[in-house]
């Protein structure tokens, strides 16, 4: 039954990633771009969990739950961080962060 | 289940840049909830069950559920309903698509040059990743651990909003 | 008692470091107790342990006292020890003992000086350096003295700091003497390549069997060695230094620039005398050296009228016999001149300093003049000490000690008609100059008032070294006269006899008389013309031979001139086109890219958020290219 060619199941890894890194660069909303983060990271571990199957080997999954332990612990200290910037800017927008420059 | 897979993806892609492209915080997070699903049928398909299931309870749940409550709480819905215009316009979307692009393309050209395999019988049950889990990785489920330990402890020292916490040189007003 | 050598240079570093940490809290009687004692104490322990060695010998005629390890790198262990055998006690017996005296003095002469403590603390970290210098068992501690009386050399010339002539003397010598240290460090490092040791006497042992005579390393390494003791010890070409060096007080010139340090490049010498048997140019070069100082030294010495420098260029010229005779191989000859040189020179330039103190630091010869009356003590022991230096027969001990080494010049296998001319027509010049200086500042009409009275710290040293200065001469006589030979014998076990060539008993006591003769002519010579007719000679000055000769041998030959224009102004030329430093322009220009660097990077850091990640993109981008194209 499994019979899943491998480079389609990474290129959809690979083509995941790279929405991801569209809505990181391109968002202005800083929530958004946390969400795109989270869409890489995803995509990621996809990929591993594809290797790891490949192989018939446990690596694979392991490594995505290091990876999703990671997203999380990244996702609350960043929301809490969004939460702060709200209070100091009452904007989520990426533009007023740059005050920290000038 | 060539062809469940192929809708899978196919609905991964789709629900994905739906969500990237959202103006509302909470139409994109709905969006990114029916990604993370279609990627756990991937998985399930993979024969990767375990994982599968964490990543509709982790990412499904818990973790857009933390993006919910934040969009909830700060009620920024309406704010990015406005920027939507501007961002719309082809100096900021073009940059990072062509960016994109090329990333993908090189990805693709590395699955492509590399022969082709068929993944054939290849569940990895849940017993096996736990066991690896808590004998060659076990040090990394340490680390993990602190580092989890680290993120709620950071998030609750952060997210704390003290009477007077503007900065010195940031002025602005209360 | 032996057991305590370790003592005898310690002591005069606690003085050192007492006076250094609360010179300034004490009062100006206790200072003296302090310095001078120190150096006391040293003094009464070298006699003690000198009486100790020559009673009851150690095994070997040597002793050896380890105190630990210096340091132990790459195979090679200097270590803190002292080595004491006959040379070096002889060496710190004057070192201490003539030092003492100087200290003495000098808590009378300095007390007004503001800088008392100061002067005294560095008298005795001189002290206590040079007797490291003697005592050292390795080349290496030996060194370590070495550079240390060179430092007190400088401090002391640049004592009166505040004139920057003195500072320059002081700079001078220091500069000077650092070109012959190069050179003998150099011959260090070729002795620890050959030998994997500074230990003195493990060189002198294997050297022999290792190195044949003349070979090429010997050579080298000797005359490497040579180049220490020849700018240590103010001979041709680095004699420049010492003359500006009376800049320093006189009983530092008393101390180090006559009796002591000077003297170290002798010591080094005769303590590696194996090392220059080897290498038979070397020895011959030395006697050259030493013959041709001492003649120039001598007309330079005529026609000062600094009284000081007068001395100077004495002492260079009688380091010049020393160097003579080491280079003859009469190595007992050279030690013994060096021990009775220092007792006079010592007390020339303790009376010399005596009368510029009383009256009031003129150093200017013709306007002193008439002193006899006025200074007694000071006249006559200062008479003593020049009828010592012009080696007046029988009763001096200079004639002695002189006279040793021009009978070897003479009669040695190394010695030749020309070495013995040459060091006959040196001490003619000798006893010319130094009763030049006698019937000028003590005889004639006086022109300037005593100020000072002299107290006993003074002239009790003076009494002390003038008896020495004739008597201490009886321990080594010639054949002609009683043939006793206390002090060779004394150094038989370190240093090789002389080897003589020809030369009876009728040919020395013939050479005695002529030499005594001609001290006595001398000393006519100089009382006719700087006493009875000083017109003759202010007559010659006019003319233009006699103006050129005086200003070219008062100024020493024109060394300075020369190597002012040789190597002094080239440098400051090559130094001033090479103002900026052409190295740092390369520093200069790292300096500046990384400006520029920062400039261009700073504008990266504009703190727009999405910049950032689109950076990240892009490193991502091309982190992938690379792996997968390149």
């Amino acid at each position: 039954m499994n019979t899943i060619p491998i480079e389609h199941a990474l290129l959809l890894a690979a083509v995941l990633f790279s929405i991801g890194l569209i809505g990181v660069v391109s968002r202005k909303n800083v929530i958004l771009m946390l969400l795109s983060v989270e869409i890489m990271l995803n995509a990621a571990g996809l990929a591993f969990v594809v290797a790891g199957s490949r192989w018939i080997q446990p690596d694979g999954q392991v490594m995505f739950i290091f990876i999703l332990s990671m997203a999380a612990a990244e996702v609350s200290v960043g929301l809490a961080l969004i939460l702060q910037m709200f209070h100091l800017n009452k904007s989520v927008d990426t533009k007023t962060l740059g005050k920290l420059c000038e | 289940m060539l062809i469940v897979f192929y809708l899978a993806a196919i609905v991964a892609i789709i629900s994905t840049l739906f969500a990237v492209t959202r103006s509302n915080a909470v139409h994109a997070l709905l969006y990114l909830i029916v990604s993370f699903l279609a990627v756990a049928v991937v998985f399930f398909i993979l024969g990767a069950h375990f994982v599968a299931a964490l990543e509709v309870i982790v990412y499904a749940g818990a973790i857009i559920v933390l993006f919910v409550f934040v969009v909830m709480m700060l009620n920024v819905g309406a704010e990015t309903e406005k920027s939507n215009d501007r961002w719309l316009s082809i100096k900021s979307w073009g940059g990072p698509a062509i960016l994109a692009f090329i990333l993908f393309a090189e990805l693709a050209y590395v699955i492509f040059t590399k022969e082709s395999i068929q993944t054939d019988e290849s569940i990895v049950a849940p017993k096996q990743v736990g066991i690896s889990l808590f004998t060659t990785y076990m040090l990394g489920i340490e680390i993990a651990a602190v580092m989890l330990m680290a993120g709620i402890i950071g998030a609750y020292h952060l997210a704390q909003i003290k009477k007077v916490n503007r900065h010195r040189f940031l002025g602005g007003e209360e | 008692m032996i057991n305590y050598l370790w003592l005898v240079p310690v002591l005069p570093l606690l003085g050192f470091l007492i006076l250094t940490f609360w010179g300034k809290k004490m009062s100006k009687k206790t200072i003296p107790f302090v310095g001078a004692g120190s150096v006391g104490l040293a003094a009464l322990l070298t006699i003690i342990i000198g009486v100790q060695f020559l009673l009851s010998p150690p095994e070997g005629n040597f002793f050896n006292q380890k105190l630990w390890t210096w340091m132990s790198v790459g195979g090679m262990s200097p270590s803190i020890a002292f080595h004491l055998d006959a040379l070096s006690l002889v060496f710190i017996f004057v070192i201490t003992f003539v030092g003492f005296l100087i200290h003495v003095y000098s808590s009378e002469y300095m007390l007004g000086d503001e800088g008392f403590a100061r002067f005294m603390s560095f008298m005795n970290l001189f002290v206590s350096s040079m007797l490291i210098l003697i005592l050292a068992d390795n080349l290496a501690l030996m060194y370590l003295g070495w550079e240390g009386v060179g430092l007190c050399s400088f401090l002391l010339i640049g004592f009166w700091y505040k004139d920057s002539a003195n500072a320059a003397a002081a700079r001078k010598a220091f500069i000077v003497t650092r070109i012959g240290d190069t050179a003998m460090a150099l011959g260090l490092f070729m002795l620890i390549v050959n030998f994997n040791t500074l230990n003195i006497q493990e060189i002198l042992h294997t050297a022999p069997s290792q190195w044949s005579v003349g070979s090429s390393t010997a050579v080298w390494v000797a005359f490497l060695l040579l180049g220490g003791a020849v700018g240590k010890s103010a001979q041709l070409p680095l004699q420049t230094w010492l003359p500006d060096a009376m800049a320093g007080p006189s009983p530092v010139s008393a101390l180090i620039h006559a009796a002591t340090m000077v003297t170290a490049g002798v010591y080094l010498i005769a303590r590696n005398h194996v090392l220059f048997e080897l290498a038979p140019i070397a020895m011959h070069a030395i006697a050259i050296i030493g013959a041709a100082t001492l003649l120039m030294a001598g007309f330079a010495a005529v026609v000062q009228s600094d009284i000081k420098r007068v001395l100077a260029y004495s002492t260079i010229s009688q380091i010049g016999y020393m160097f003579l005779a080491l280079g003859l191989g009469a190595w007992a000859a050279g030690i013994f001149h060096f021990m009775i040189h220092a007792f006079f020179k010592a007390l020339l330039f303790l009376g010399a300093g005596a009368v510029i103190h009383a009256l009031h630091h003129e150093q200017n010869m013709f306007k002193m003049g008439g002193l006899r009356k006025e200074l007694p003590i000071v006249f006559w022991t200062f008479l003593a000490g020049s009828a010592a230096l012009a080696a007046l027969p029988l009763v001096t001990a200079g004639f002695y000690s002189k006279d040793a080494i021009l009978w070897y010049a003479w009669s040695s296998v190394n010695g030749n008609i020309y070495l013995w001319a040459a060091s006959f027509f040196g001490a003619f010049i000798t006893s010319i100059y130094t009763f030049r200086m006698v019937f000028i500042t003590f005889w004639g009409k006086m022109k300037t008032h005593v100020h000072t009275h002299l107290g006993n710290a003074m002239q009790v040293p003076l009494i002390i070294l003038a008896v020495l200065s004739l008597l201490a001469g009886f321990i080594e006589t010639p054949h002609s006269l009683g043939h006793i030979t206390i002090f060779a014998d004394l150094l038989s076990p370190v240093l090789p006899e002389v080897q003589l060539n020809h030369g009876g008993e009728y040919t020395e006591i013939i050479l005695q008389i002529v030499t005594a003769l001609t001290g006595f002519i001398g000393i006519f010579i100089a009382w006719h013309f700087w006493y009875k007719k000083p017109a003759l000679v202010y007559n010659f000055k006019q003319t233009s031979l006699g103006t050129f000769l005086h200003g070219f041998w008062l100024r020493g030959w024109d060394f300075d001139r020369f190597y002012d224009g040789l190597f002094v102004q080239p440098f400051i030329r090559l130094s001033q086109i090479n103002k900026d430093d052409i190295v740092d322009q390369l520093n200069i220009g790292i300096a500046n890219l990384v400006n520029w660097l920062h400039n261009v990077l700073k504008k990266t850091q504009n703190g727009n958020i999405r910049w950032y990640a689109t950076g990240l993109a892009i490193g991502l981008i091309l982190t992938l290219t690379i792996v997968l194209f390149l």
